[in-house]
């Protein structure tokens, strides 16, 4: 590096210029790069000689790149900007490091599942298949009626409950509830699911499935989700709005509905679609409820239903004979599921996009 | 419309904590009456008990009379929002609806109360409100635009045309100016000078000059001290008030010796 040598040494206090732990010299904008490159060209050179594997040569790379960012840094521009670049590396080694179950987990599933991504996955049962074939059209079906019937048992109870926290509970009860909405946040998916099925065990007697249990355990998932989310969103309504539709002689219940929920909607929605994504990949509870059928069942008051998480469980444990199909089947329910959750999370940034109050400056 | 308020012996607390004490008070129809004090002493809690906005305040509570025009406000039968809706409130901070336009802010009043009005009707109301309150000309080519779009002072007269349209017989104002600049000042009390042909006004302001300005009446607050509760010390002619006060403590108050 030619700066080097034209960087000045600091000498202490009577040296003018840059700064103490400071040189004159800047790096250009690709020498940080250009470490990373050289080494990753030298842990290549090593590869046999140490017979490394992939991660481990990522990380080699990794350490001794910013190593070399560092010193490099440290020797041209000085101790200040040295550290800013290591820590800049290290955050960005961090971030790498998030990512990559992330991305190998995505490129797992669509790689596996993207084979039996066709028509027929998304029309057909399972009913009469031993092998090749089938679909996952009653599982889809199933996931998509139990999930809509959760959203209407917890939706309206959940939003309630938030209005009642924010506009009308005060002191001890409020407390209460809210320490029981934390609570019921935690609770184990498989003991909703065994509420579910104790309590219709109760009135229908052992062994008992039907998709409103389903709904039921989801709700109890669903429900302190949605009491949460609300409870914040109306929160941040603006006090002031309240009390100019009370001075206008607006009725408190009425200033509520078309004041104070209109103005909070768009975190409502987003609040919403996201507790729905929340549970549309529960397992356990509909495992413990449902059970699972190779037939459509659409009726959520009739007996089993197939949906995504269990089929793709199922799937995989008992796959029959040979097992591959089974198990591309599975890799495939996994990828519409988790399709499904993405375009949930994007109808939640659409609906907090369309609805936002507007300022139109 | 216009009507007058008779304040007797008013006691007004937060839970158990005595805020007010002890007001004594006749406010004229078609003049504007202001408030004056330090912070603290009780003006705007006084004003909000006006129009029973005090209680809307998780234990606000109030003891005493007051009669508009023969009626108790706070007799049992008498329901909060049949007051409010006879005495409008502006507050201290513009606070259109910003899920609503222009149009739909004004039509606030009868909209939320879901009123039936025609659709005709109820374009001359927001029309007649958007002009009493000045703003009509800047506003009427983009009624369907959202009302937090425009400037701070034209959202302060938006909100004094939404109070109006309901059409109240008083309006209690809150320290309307005094997130505003000079000239949005100006022009909001040009308003008021125009608005007490028709209402009843009380206003609460810090600015002594505003209340010698544009008032007919005026009452001065103050607390003996941290904790004790605020009191009408002396209510008089503005003239009075700012030339020749009754008590010792207006005088300091008003000459800037206060404290």
């Amino acid at each position: 590096m030619s700066q080097t040598s034209t960087a000045p040494v600091p000498t202490g206090s009577s040296a003018p210029g840059p700064r103490r732990g400071e040189r004159a010299g800047r790096l250009p904008r690709w020498a940080p790069l250009a470490c990373f490159l050289g080494a990753a060209v030298l842990v290549a050179v090593l590869w046999p000689v140490f017979d490394l594997n992939i991660a481990l040569a990522v990380l080699y790379t990794v350490v001794l790149g910013t190593l070399a960012v560092y010193l490099l840094a440290r020797s041209v521009e000085g101790r200040r900007r040295a550290t800013d670049r290591l820590v800049t590396c290290l955050v960005v080694s961090a971030f790498g490091l998030a990512m990559v179950p992330l991305v190998s987990l995505v490129w797992e599933v669509v790689s596996r599942g993207i084979g039996r991504l066709d028509g027929e996955f998304f029309n057909s049962s399972l009913v009469g298949i031993v092998g090749e074939g089938g679909g996952a059209y009653h599982a889809i079906m199933g996931t998509l009626v139990i999930t809509a019937l959760t959203t209407l048992i917890s939706v309206p109870i959940g939003l309630m409950t938030a209005i009642y926290l924010v506009e009308y509970a005060q002191g001890r009860l409020k407390r209460a509830i809210t320490f029981l909405v934390d609570v019921m946040t935690g609770i184990p998916s498989i003991v909703a699911g065994l509420f579910a099925y104790a309590l219709f065990a109760i009135f229908l007697g052992p062994g008992v499935r039907l998709g409103i249990m389903g709904a039921i355990a989801l709700s109890v998932l669903m429900i302190p989700v949605v009491v949460r989310s609300a409870e914040e969103v109306l929160k941040l309504v603006p006090n002031e709005l309240r009390e100019a539709s009370y001075a206008l002689g607006v009725p408190k219940w009425r200033t509520i509905v078309k004041v104070v929920v209109p103005t909070a909607i768009a975190g409502l929605g987003t609040g919403v679609t996201l507790a729905i994504a929340r549970v549309v990949g529960e397992t356990a509870p509909l495992l413990i409820t449902l059970g699972i059928t190779n037939a459509t069942n659409l009726d959520p008051f009739d007996g089993r239903m197939a949906t995504l998480p269990v089929y793709a469980y199922y799937q995989l444990t008992q796959p029959g004979v040979p097992p591959e199909f089974a198990t591309d089947r599975a890799w495939t329910a996994a990828l519409v599921l988790i399709i499904l959750v993405m375009g949930l999370n994007v109808v939640a940034r659409l609906i907090s996009r369309f609805f936002a109050p507007k300022s139109g400056r | 419309m216009a009507k007058r308020i008779d304040v007797s012996d008013l006691n007004i607390y937060y839970g158990d904590f005595l805020a007010v004490e002890g007001v004594n008070v006749s406010i004229e129809p078609r003049s504007i009456t202001a408030l004056i004090g330090p912070s603290g002493c009780g003006k705007s809690t006084f004003l909000r008990s006006i129009n029973r906005m005090h209680e809307v305040i998780p234990g606000g509570r109030v003891e005493g009379k007051i009669v508009m025009d023969g009626q108790d406000l706070y007799a049992s039968d008498v329901d909060p929002v049949d007051v409010r809706r006879q005495i409008g409130m502006v507050f201290q901070r513009p606070n259109p609806f910003p899920t609503m336009s222009i149009y739909e802010n004004v039509a606030a009043g009868i909209r939320l109360n879901s009123k039936k009005m025609k659709k005709s009707d109820l374009d001359d109301l927001v029309e007649r409100s958007l002009r009493g309150a000045n703003l009509w000309n800047e506003v009427k080519d983009r009624l369907d635009r959202p009302g937090a779009g425009l400037s701070g002072g034209q959202q302060q007269r938006l909100c004094i045309a939404r109070a109006i349209a309901v059409e109240p017989d008083v309006l209690l104002m809150d320290e309307p100016a005094s997130a505003l600049d000079p000239i949005s000042t100006l022009a909001i009390e040009d308003l008021m000078a125009d608005l007490k042909e028709r209402f009843t006004i009380v206003i609460v302001t810090h600015n002594m000059q505003q209340a010698a300005r544009v008032s007919e009446q005026t009452g001065f607050f103050n607390l003996n001290g941290v904790g004790q509760p605020g009191r009408l010390i002396e209510f008089n002619p503005t003239e009075k008030i700012f030339s020749n006060p009754d008590q010792k403590a207006t005088e300091d108050y008003i000459s800037g010796r206060f404290g």
